[in-house]
This record gives C-alpha cells, structure tokens and sequence, in this order.
C-alpha cells in the first residue's frame, strides 16, 4: 500500500534541511512501528520520495513524501502513531491512500505551490507597498535575470505566478512548481522589491509554503489538485 | 515555543544551523525552575564529533533521572559561528534551554583527546567564563573535567575547579548531592571545592602544590589542604550490567560520526598491548550480560529509529558470547532492516563468516592491526599478532572474495631500527601475494592493500611512558623509509601508503605527558588563536611554536627525553589500580622482548586485582 504522509514543519524546525528531514522521517517511521518496504541487498533502504523539497529558513504546513507500506494501517492509527514521535515542531498532518500510477507519485505530480510571505520589521519593500501589488501584477512581463553556469539571461516570470495578493498581514502567491517551471517565491520577492525601487535582502522575508498542489488538467488547461487530495482515508 | 539564543540572521548565514538549536529527539526538556542544579556537559569539539560519544549519553541520561538535576549539552562553536560570537559578545548557551552556560551549576567537560585542549579554552572563553579556576567567584559555574585526558590533568589544571578521575557512573551522584547542601548552606566555593575534594575519585587542583627539581622534573607533588587526599583512586563500575545504560540517546538532525545504535559490550581490554593507554586504564576486564545486551539492542532500535547498529568494545573478539550475541542481531535486525557494523574483530574463519552475513563483500574491506613491521618489534608491544595468523586471515579473506585489507601501523616505537619499518612494506607485499597466488578465473581483478601509519605517542600510565619520542624531521624520515620499501616491492602498484602529520605527533606528545608549566603556554597558544588543533586545517604548529618559545620553556623536555625509572610523574598521584611496579615490570620485559599473556591466559599481577572483579574472577565463583 502507498500512502502519502503530509506534515508542517515549524519553529525551529526550518533550519533542519531538507536531505536531514528525509532521514528524520526514515527513523521516524522506524520509531513509529510502521511497516515500510524497503530495497533488497545489503543495506536496504526505505522507499520514500518526498514531493518538492523546502529551503532552509522556510516555515511550512504542506509537506509531502510517499511510502510504501506492506501492513496496512488506518489513516487515524498512523496519524497517531507518527506524532507520538515527532520533536517539536513537527506535525503529521494527514495519512492517506494514493492509488498507483500518476496520482501516486508524488515528486513528479508537483505543479503549483501556495506561499505567504511576510517581512522582518523594517524590512518591507518601503512604504505603501501593499498597493504596489496590482500595478506590480499589471505588468505585461515581468523579467528576471537568471544565473546559469555559464551566462545571465532573462527570463519572464509572471506567466509562473498564478496569483498574489495581500492576505492579511502577508502576501499570498501561488506559483509554479515543479521541475520545469519551479519558481521560488524569493525570486518573485526580489523583483517586487525591484519594483518598488527598494533593495532586496533575502532575510526581510518570512516564507511560509501552505500547499503543494498537482495539476489534472489537460491540453494546457490548469486544474490544480492539493495533494493530499489526490489521496484517500483509509479506514 | 523555545526562543533560540541565536537570531535568524545569524543561524541562516552559518553552516549546519542544526548544530545550535536543540530539540532533537529523545534531548530532554525540564522546568528550570523546578530544578536544583543545572549541569551543562560538554565535549569540546564540533556537535557532529560530540554527538557521537557514548560517556556523554550515559551521564546525560543517569543526571536527567534525577528530578532535581537538568542535564543540558554544549559543543564548540564552529568557527564560523565563534567568530559572530565574539564579535557580538554573545554568550555560549546549552543547547537544551539555550540559556548561556555561565549561569549554570557545573561545566562538565569531557577530555577524550589531547588535540582539543585549546577548544576547552574556547568554550570557557564564549561561555565568558575566567579561564583560570583562581579567577572565579561564587556567580561562576564549576568546571570539572573527566574522560582519558583526566589521567593526566597537569596540563590542564589551572583551568579546572576539579576533575573526576574514573567512570562518571560511580560517585556523580553523591557530587550532585554534596553540591545541593552546599548551596542550601550558602557557604564559600572553596568550601564547596574542600567538600569535594573529600569524595573518592575527586581531585581539586587548587589544593596541591607542585615543586620541580633544577632539571624540571617534578620533586615533590603535596597536597596543601587538609581536605585534599595524598592519592586519588580512580572510579570503577564493577557490575557493568546493573547500572546506569541510556534507553533513549540523542538522535541528532544532521548525520553524526556515529549516526547509528551505539552498543557497549564491555569496558576494558585483556590484552595488555603496550602503547596502548585504554588497554590499562580500564582495567578490569568487565563485560555486560548477555540478556541485558540483547535487551538494550531492541530498546536502543527502537527508540531512536536508527538505521545500524556498532557493538563498541577495545576488542570484540574476546566478549566470551559474542557469537550468541552476533546471532541475535543478525536475526532481529534483519527483521527490523537494520545494518550491523562489527568494528574490532580479529580476523578469523568466525569473523569472516559474520562479517559475510552482514556486509557487502565487494564493497567492504578488511582492516588488521599488525601496528610494527616485524615479530621482534611486535613482541616489544606486546601485540599478540604474528605474521602467520595474519597471513592466514588474509588468505582466507581472499579466498572467500574480500580484495581490500587495511593495514594500521605506529612508527617510532620504542627500540625500532630500520628492518622494523621496513617490515611495514615486507608485511604489505606477503599479503598481496597471498592474493596474486589465486588463480586468475578465480579472483576479481587486482588486490587493494592500504598501509596507513601513524606516529607513536607515549601516554601516561602504559609501560611505555617512560619512552622517549622523536623530532618532527626523525619522524618523517621514517615515514620516507616505508614510503621508498613499499615502492621497490613487487606488488607496489597494489599498495597505497598514507601516514600521519608529524607536528600533531610532537604536540600531542606533549599534552600527554605535560605538567603544570605546560598549562602556561596552552593558554599563549589559544590566545594567539590556536583552536581546532585536531582539525588539520586549523591546526597551527607555528603559534605553538612561538608560545613555547615566549614563555622560555622547552618543548623537547616532554618529548625527546627517555625518563628514568626513579622519576616523578606529573600524573603519580593517581591511582589507576594497575601498578607502576607492574607498569615497570613491562617496560623492561619490552626492552628484553618479552611477551606477557593476556588477562585470560595467566595473570599477571598487574594490581588491578585489587578491584574484585571483572575477568580478575573469572571462573573463581
């Protein structure tokens, strides 16, 4: 059985990385009495893949990795049985069933994700920058320059920000993600502050991811799907 | 939620932030206010070097049983993050509370190795806590030290208000409870320290006076208080299996050296090699039960969610029931998906056959421990390895499809010339022919023989203490006499030679066997910036160098000089149970080229009888 595990992972919990979370879990998952499939050989390793790995500094409630189970357990149970054994700052969120095939891979699956982003006292992009955003958005490109190996070139992001807007306090994007299109939020951060003819330094942000989401749509058209809810309770 | 002691800014521009903020699994949290005593243990070195001790697990473990106890951890500051402390007079905290360590009880430290005495320094220096224990008060925590290094604390001692020479299982809690009526009294620290002082095991630096001949070496070694005893006996758990055994250690975030279960099968050695510092301070030979092994393993598995588990021992091979322990482990944690890692075993037809049931053939490789080059220098050590056993093992090892072998050496020993260190080379190329002697269909291409050397340091309390050492130069011409053997072999393309730095050698020559002048010039050391010194690429020969020669004291005292059996020694006045005479004894059975049998072949009266237990009544009951 293939079950997604989604998890938040707070405090001081976002200066662990994201290959120390991976074997956080792995031993968590020991800790926990799960029975996990694991390769063959001489050191068998757990199967796992975990979805759209999160930056050191990032605060985040939708988190994913996939295992592979052979005994069967109810969502409740493993729920219960995960944060019995999780440190602080570190909640098991939901356990659910993904079926094989497309729907249950998760790395792969990735498409959107959903940020807030706040800032450090002192450190917003100048004054009055709640009201910049629309005009930042009207913007008919929105160029960035992207450092490869060997050059600089621009790219235009704004096709990969699906939305913003002010949320509060914060700014809420939903971007794209993935392997192709990924788009970090400092990214579009560091061109609103451009924007704002203000510099950009990447600790005035506060980064808190909220959801992973993979797309079902089809011929280009988007329909985004979190991925737990690509999942089911098992009972 | 805790507030961490360092800012986001700092923690996101350092490396491995992991190693600053605590809350890991299994880290113990408790009220601070509900305690009477705050116990920060350190291990003077990176977290991922000090996470991995096992003393430390243990101590942390039995203090949190104590309700009135908080037991926290503290590590050095790497040195990106030493210099933003520094340069914002940020205090060093524990990682637990992340309070600053200086308004804590005690600072325990622990000295597993010469190489990080300037990093006690460091941590005393962030905690901005005086470095000398003269220049504390009543606000200041206690410094005490313990572990290998406390055996001999000459060198160490104006910086410590005690230390505790022996197991840390033993009369801790007796410390702790003498600390409580203290502070409830409100009396004086030197009257806690004379308290102290009054425990077995407990020696208070402040209360002796040293005085040295016009030669330098020491005359006369006194106490000057009257609570302060002549001798100091070392600490001895004798009933290992009845005591204190984390069932829950640390599990750090970031991969520790030691990122696995750690299994302590038994404490001491019966061998009696004779460089070897461990084999004689440990003595007896104690080994757990078998029962309460197995046990522990399954809880230890369990609460951590390691991936491997290391039984830890000086040798493993002479645990009486190592094969019904082995076979336990191979089925549970075969079940569990467990890796088992088997360090310190003879190779021999039990141990390969263990050894091919729990690794990968192709990808591990054999490591024996020969440590000279020739029989007659081996007899010297009282290494009780011949060419024989290890030509067999390697023969065997070949044959059942191993092709690496790891050979460890020491040069510089005691009576070594030249056919010694080029037996190091004459030894590799047996070797490699036992492999070139398989027909060609049947091995798997070329053998790898890696002969890795170190330098041998004379430490306190081995019947080689008396020996002298080389210069920097002596020592790397005999790393050059092996490097040009093992190049005019046959088989030289299948043997890779590596050997150790030389100005490491001398100086922890000295630390081992420093007195009291030698804490002068570590403390100029540190100041003029040497810390790390076990990391080559901070260690700083040069700066010593300059401190030895501003302070007017010779390096080479420590080092060169072949000391007489008449003597004084800075660490005499300890009690370790194995005996100078007997210590004596060896040294001059070593230079005769003696061998003595080990703990279960015969006894040997080495003094340590004196403790009741442990291999010493084996079979008397």
């Amino acid at each position: 059985m293939k079950v997604r595990i989604k998890f938040a992972k707070q405090g001081a919990m976002k200066f662990i990385g994201h290959l120390d979370i991976m074997r956080y879990f792995q031993k968590a998952v020991k800790r926990a009495g799960l029975d996990a499939a694991y390769s063959e050989g001489f050191s068998p390793h757990m199967i796992m893949s975990f979805a759209a790995p999160l930056g050191v500094g990032i605060t985040s409630e939708g988190e994913y990795f996939d295992l592979e189970l052979k005994t069967p357990v109810s969502s409740k149970e493993a729920v219960e049985r995960l944060n019995q054994v999780m440190v602080e700052g570190m909640e098991v969120l939901s356990v659910r069933e993904v079926p094989e095939g497309k729907k249950g891979k998760a790395m792969s699956l990735v498409a959107a994700a959903d940020y807030l982003v706040s800032f450090r006292e002192g450190m917003e992009p100048g004054e009055n920058w709640q009201e910049k955003i629309r005009t930042f958005m009207e913007q008919p490109e929105i160029l960035i320059l992207k450092k490869t190996k060997k050059n600089e070139k621009e790219v235009d992001i704004k096709p990969y920000i699906y939305e913003m807007e002010i949320r509060g306090e914060s700014i809420f994007l939903k971007l794209a993600a993935g392997s192709v299109k990924n788009t970090k939020p400092e990214l579009v951060m560091e061109a609103f502050f451009a924007f704002c003819g203000q510099e950009f330094q990447p600790l005035s942000l506060l980064i808190h991811r909220v959801e992973v989401y993979g797309d079902l749509g089809e011929e280009g058209e988007r329909r985004l799907v979190s991925l737990e809810d690509l999942g089911e309770e098992i009972e | 939620m805790r507030k961490l002691a360092l800012n986001d800014e700092i923690l996101l521009n350092i490396e491995k932030p992991a190693r600053y903020i605590g809350n890991e699994v299994n880290s113990v949290m408790k009220d601070k206010d509900q305690v009477d005593i705050r116990f920060a243990m350190c291990f003077p070195d990176v977290y991922e070097i000090g996470m991995s001790h096992l003393g430390i697990q243990i101590l942390y473990d039995m203090f949190n049983q104590r309700e009135d106890t908080w037991c926290e951890r503290v590590y050095s500051p790497w040195p990106d993050l030493d210099k933003i402390m520094r340069g914002e007079k940020l205090p060093l905290f524990a990682l637990e509370s992340q309070d600053p360590i200086k308004d804590f009880d005690f600072l325990g430290i622990t000295i597993q190795y010469e190489m990080c005495y300037t990093n006690i320094l460091q941590v005393l220096d962030l905690s901005q806590i005086p470095l000398r224990a003269a220049d504390r008060t009543e606000e200041h925590p206690f410094v005490m030290g313990g572990g290998p290094c406390s055996y001999n604390p000459e060198p160490l001692a104006p910086f410590f208000d005690m230390f505790y020479i022996g197991e840390g299982e033993t009369v801790f809690n007796d410390l702790l409870d003498a600390y409580k009526d203290w502070k409830k009294a409100g009396k004086s620290r030197k009257e806690f320290l004379e308290m102290a002082a009054e425990i077995p095991g407990i020696y208070v630096p402040a209360f002796y006076d040293v005085e040295y001949h016009e030669d330098g070496t020491i005359k006369a070694f006194t106490p000057n208080n009257p609570h302060a005893k002549e001798k100091i006996e070392k600490q001895v758990v004798m009933d290992v299996t009845h005591t204190y055994y984390p069932r829950k250690p640390v599990v750090p975030f970031i991969k520790a050296t030691q990122d696995r279960v750690v299994l302590e099968i038994q404490r001491g050695c019966i061998r009696g090699c004779r460089f070897c510092q461990a084999g004689m301070l440990y003595r007896p030979t104690r080994e757990r039960d078998l029962k309460f092994l197995k046990d522990t393993a399954r809880a230890l598995m369990e609460s951590t969610g390691h991936e491997e588990i290391s039984l830890s021992s000086l040798s493993s091979s002479d645990y009486s029931q190592l094969p019904e322990l082995i076979d336990y482990l191979i089925e549970e944690c075969s079940a569990r998906k467990v890796n088992i890692s088997l360090p310190s075993l003879r190779i021999d037809a039990f141990s390969l056959d263990v050894m091919s049931k729990v690794q990968d053939i192709k990808k591990s490789s054999l490591t024996f421990a020969p440590e000279a080059g020739s029989q007659r220098l081996r007899d010297v050590i009282n290494k009780g390895l011949t060419e024989e056993v290890i030509l067999d093992g390697a023969s065997k090892a070949f044959q059942g499809g191993w092709t690496r072998v790891k050979l460890y050496f020491m040069l510089g020993l005691p009576t070594e010339t030249e056919e010694d260190m080029k037996g190091i080379a004459h030894l590799a190329e047996e070797i490699a022919k036992k492999y070139y002697e398989i027909p060609k269909d049947q091995r798997h291409g070329r053998c790898q023989i890696v002969v890795s050397t170190s330098f041998f340091v004379p430490k306190p309390f081995t019947p080689f203490q008396w020996a002298g050492m080389f210069r920097k130069e002596d020592y790397l011409d005999k790393a050059k006499v092996v490097k040009e053997e093992i190049r005019a072999q046959l088989n030289q393309k299948s043997i890779k030679y590596n050997y150790h730095e030389a100005d490491v050698t001398v100086l922890e020559g000295i630390l081992a066997r420093g007195d009291r002048k030698v804490a002068d010039v570590l403390e100029a050391a540190y100041k003029k910036g040497a810390v790390f010194d076990s990391w080559s690429e901070y260690f700083r020969y040069d700066l010593w160098m300059e401190a030895f020669e501003e302070l007017g004291i010779d390096p080479e005292f420590y080092t060169l000089r072949e000391r007489s059996l008449e003597e004084i020694f800075p660490w005499d006045f300890i009690s370790i149970g194995v005996t100078k005479n007997f210590l004596k004894r060896e040294w001059e059975k070593a230079m005769k080229g003696e061998i003595t049998p080990n703990c279960r072949q015969q006894c040997s009266g080495c003094g340590a009888g004196a403790y009741k237990g442990g291999v010493c009544v084996e079979g008397k009951n």
